[in-house]
């Protein structure tokens, strides 16, 4: 038991972090064509304005939560004067709210890949897979809400804190932090993890593109030239990523 | 002054006899190919009609172009840089493929494999995306080809916009033309501007418009951006395409596809110069009728010795500034005055020009519904087609297109009676503010239309940037890691990095 809890949580992470640092870059630099969102907007509207913009902005906050709320060091929570209780509690009010605006998104974005015509005719394997895991993470996630309502001191989540920050800077041990807790957490970081792995092979890598660079530009205009000209001001305007 | 050339495009619709021998041609070349389908980077319309996709014209239901603020810049009608990021997760504005049509291919096998039966096996439509058989094919690319469908429906053409119903009800039956449409490769794209990772660049030697097929990531929000609904999602590939000009074959010094392929000669190519530093500010003409003027100042005499000295400066090479001098476009926009942009007021500065039909006019005075002034039809009596063509060309203003017009009529007046009568008409020219000399040229240009008047194209001057030698034996025109010799300049696995394709700019 105790040398299969340090496959899954301290060793499996490196493998997951590894596969997704060098799948990512890998494919970025060899392929880029196939880098991109994989909209199916132009084939159905239906479903989606709605389904997206919740699914979205649900993952992106618990996306925030998880990445803030797991590896800040607990010194800093300690000093600001905020209690793990309280700590807890955040993250079971704005998590539980976000993914339930998440859960709304997905639900209406899942049954839209699965049983429309267009839609489901046009998804590669990886589409509905990526999209199946994504839901079964986000309902295990909601149910660990449960676990968590019954010891509400904010110790359990500390633990959790312990062993992303640990994996991070390659504590050696980590796993055993989560050793004991329930079985339900486990699955969540098991999946959590596996999404991790297969990340670069999926549309998710649009997530490295998101494009807030467009914000600085300037002007509006983008103009490229393979000419050197003899004045300057001309260079060749690289485009925002 | 920031002097920059771009090869430009004038169709002139009088002689468009609406055969698609260019949206084919195109097709073939082009978008025979999955997730494109539905595309057409060239197609031709009837008008009046809502057109492809469908009421493309409308914008306040598109939201493409550009829109001057108060403060009197200009931004995407779609919205700012924050909107737009706003609505990345859904585009409020994007049209889904129904509103160009659902592709379609017909079970061509089953006439061949059907069993002996009583009736005749018929080849029944199947959805090119869902491979789904079709009940019925409900609208097509060019669903009211030569008026094809009822006039209620064609008549939300927002060309129709100040004339009142009841009476361009009238023209139901007299007035059609065909409208070929393409990229407009503007001054200043709206799709560019609202690329959010962009990968939509207007190229600086020709001023084509492309999209950077390995930096589009798919956000579609050029599809709205564009007035001209002439960007299309590729839901295969998950990017965004569209017309490019045909740019291999233009930096070889030949015309675009459809061009070549134009069985009316109606297509003309050629080279504009014009004054980059002047685009912002004439975008941004304060009235919408102001833009077709603001986009004539836009351009650069290259006539003019000072322009000619200073584009040489400025790295232009002397075979681009010989062929602006020769340019049939810059004859026929600005010399002659009688081809147009389309739809000016979307603000983005287009760059596909059309010389408007003379067809209504003559059916009316043929007719005898027009009035005659001396010995050619009165344009200005037909209100209503005029109105209607200066809604598609000058943002309603009337008097440049009813000039182009008389202009064109004056030049079959004239030619007229010097090959039947045998007599020089100089009045007739001089009353259109022409000489005879200016009308026997644009004969030759615009009705003969001989292959070297129509398209006078220099070649691209790739050795001014590109190491020439490097691409001797590299990759040509391709999608995908075919060809790629990676993203970052060093190679990732060692060894000297490919040679750039000929694809890759900047």
């Amino acid at each position: 038991m105790q040398t299969l809890n340090s496959i899954l949580f301290g060793w499996y992470p490196y493998l997951c972090l590894t596969v997704f640092l060098l799948g990512s870059l890998l494919r970025y630099e060899r392929e880029q064509y196939t880098w991109r969102s994989g909209s199916s907007q132009l084939l159905r509207r239906r479903q989606l304005v709605l389904g997206s913009n919740l699914f979205h902005i649900g993952i992106l906050t618990i996306f925030a939560g998880h990445f803030v709320g797991l590896l800040t060091p607990i010194q800093v929570f300690d000093a600001l004067g905020i209690s793990h209780g309280f700590k807890q509690g955040m993250a079971i009010v704005i998590g539980g709210l976000a993914g339930l605006v998440c859960l709304v998104g997905i639900t209406l974005l899942t049954h839209r890949r699965l049983y429309d015509p267009r839609i489901r005719a046009t998804s590669s394997f990886a589409d509905t897979a990526i999209l199946l895991m994504l839901f079964a993470q986000l309902v295990l996630g909601l149910l660990t809400i449960f676990v968590s309502l019954g010891h509400l001191d904010g110790h359990e989540m500390t633990k959790f804190m312990s062993w992303a920050q640990g994996i991070l800077v390659l504590q050696p041990g980590a796993a055993d932090f989560v050793a004991d807790v329930n079985p339900l957490f486990k699955l969540h970081l098991l999946l959590g993890m596996t999404i991790f792995l297969v990340f670069p092979f999926t549309r998710l890598v649009h997530v490295w593109s998101a494009p807030v660079w467009y914000l600085g530009r300037k002007g509006y205009q983008v103009v490229r030239t393979t000419r050197t000209l003899p004045q300057s001001g001309t260079r060749p305007v690289q485009p925002a990523e | 002054m920031k002097i920059r050339a771009q090869i430009a495009m004038v169709l002139n619709l009088d002689k468009c006899i609406g055969c698609h021998t260019c949206s084919v041609t195109c097709k073939n070349v082009w978008t025979s190919r999955e997730g494109m389908e539905y595309a057409w980077f060239n197609n031709v319309e009837t008008k009046p009609g809502v057109g492809y996709p469908k009421e493309w014209e409308n914008q306040k239901r598109w939201k493409g172009g550009w829109v001057r603020k108060r403060d009197g810049s200009i931004e995407p009608r779609i919205g700012g840089k924050w909107r737009v990021l706003s609505k990345i997760f859904a585009n409020p504005d994007l049209p889904e493929i129904d509103d160009y049509y659902e592709p379609f291919t017909f079970d061509y096998e089953h006439l061949q494999k059907a069993p002996e039966m009583e009736t005749f096996p018929t080849a029944r439509p199947r959805s090119l995306v869902s491979g789904e058989r079709m009940e019925k094919v409900e609208w097509g690319p060019n669903w009211e080809e030569i008026l094809g469908g009822e006039f209620a429906k064609r008549s939300k053409d927002a060309n129709f916009e100040g004339v009142q119903t009841e009476i361009y009800g009238q023209f139901e039956n007299t007035f059609m033309m065909y409208l070929p449409r393409l990229c407009e490769h503007c001054l200043n794209p709206a799709c560019a501007a609202s690329c959010p990772s962009g990968a939509i660049y207007k190229r600086e030697e020709d001023g084509i418009v492309l999209i950077d097929q390995d930096k589009c990531r798919g956000w579609r929000m050029c599809v709205s951006g564009c007035p001209y609904k002439k960007i299309y999602y590729n839901w295969s590939s998950g990017k965004s395409e569209k017309c490019i000009f045909c740019y291999p074959r233009i930096e070889a010094g030949q015309p675009t596809v459809c061009s070549e392929t134009c069985v009316g000669r109606i297509r003309y190519l050629g080279v504009v110069l014009y004054d980059a530093d002047r685009i912002q500010a004439a975008a941004s003409a304060p009235s919408d009728r102001d833009l077709y003027h603001a986009q004539l100042d836009v351009f650069l005499d290259p006539h003019d010795p000072v322009i000619a000295r200073k584009a040489a400066e400025q790295g232009i090479p002397s075979a681009w500034i010989e062929a602006a001098q020769r340019s049939p476009v810059w004859k026929m926009a600005m010399e002659w005055g009688v081809a147009f942009p389309l739809h000016p007021e979307y603000r983005t500065l287009p760059m596909v020009w059309y010389v408007p039909p003379l067809s209504p006019i003559q059916s009316a005075a043929e007719a005898g519904s027009i009035g005659m002034d001396g010995e050619m039809p009165d344009v200005r009596s037909l209100r209503i087609p005029l109105r209607y063509l200066a809604n598609l060309l000058t943002a309603g203003d009337e008097e440049p297109v009813a000039k182009a017009l008389e202009r064109m009529l004056a030049m079959r007046a004239y030619m007229r009676a010097k090959t039947i009568d045998g007599v020089i008409d100089e009045p007739v020219a001089r009353k259109v503010g022409l000489t005879g000399a200016q009308i026997e040229e644009m004969y030759h240009v615009m009705a003969i239309a001989n292959y070297e008047d129509r398209f006078v194209i220099p070649t691209a001057h790739r050795e001014l940037g590109a190491d020439a030698y490097d691409l001797r034996g590299s990759c040509g025109f391709s999608f995908g890691n075919g060809c790629s010799g990676g993203e970052s300049e060093v190679n990732l696995f060692g060894g000297a990095r490919k040679a750039k394709t000929p694809m890759e700019v900047g």
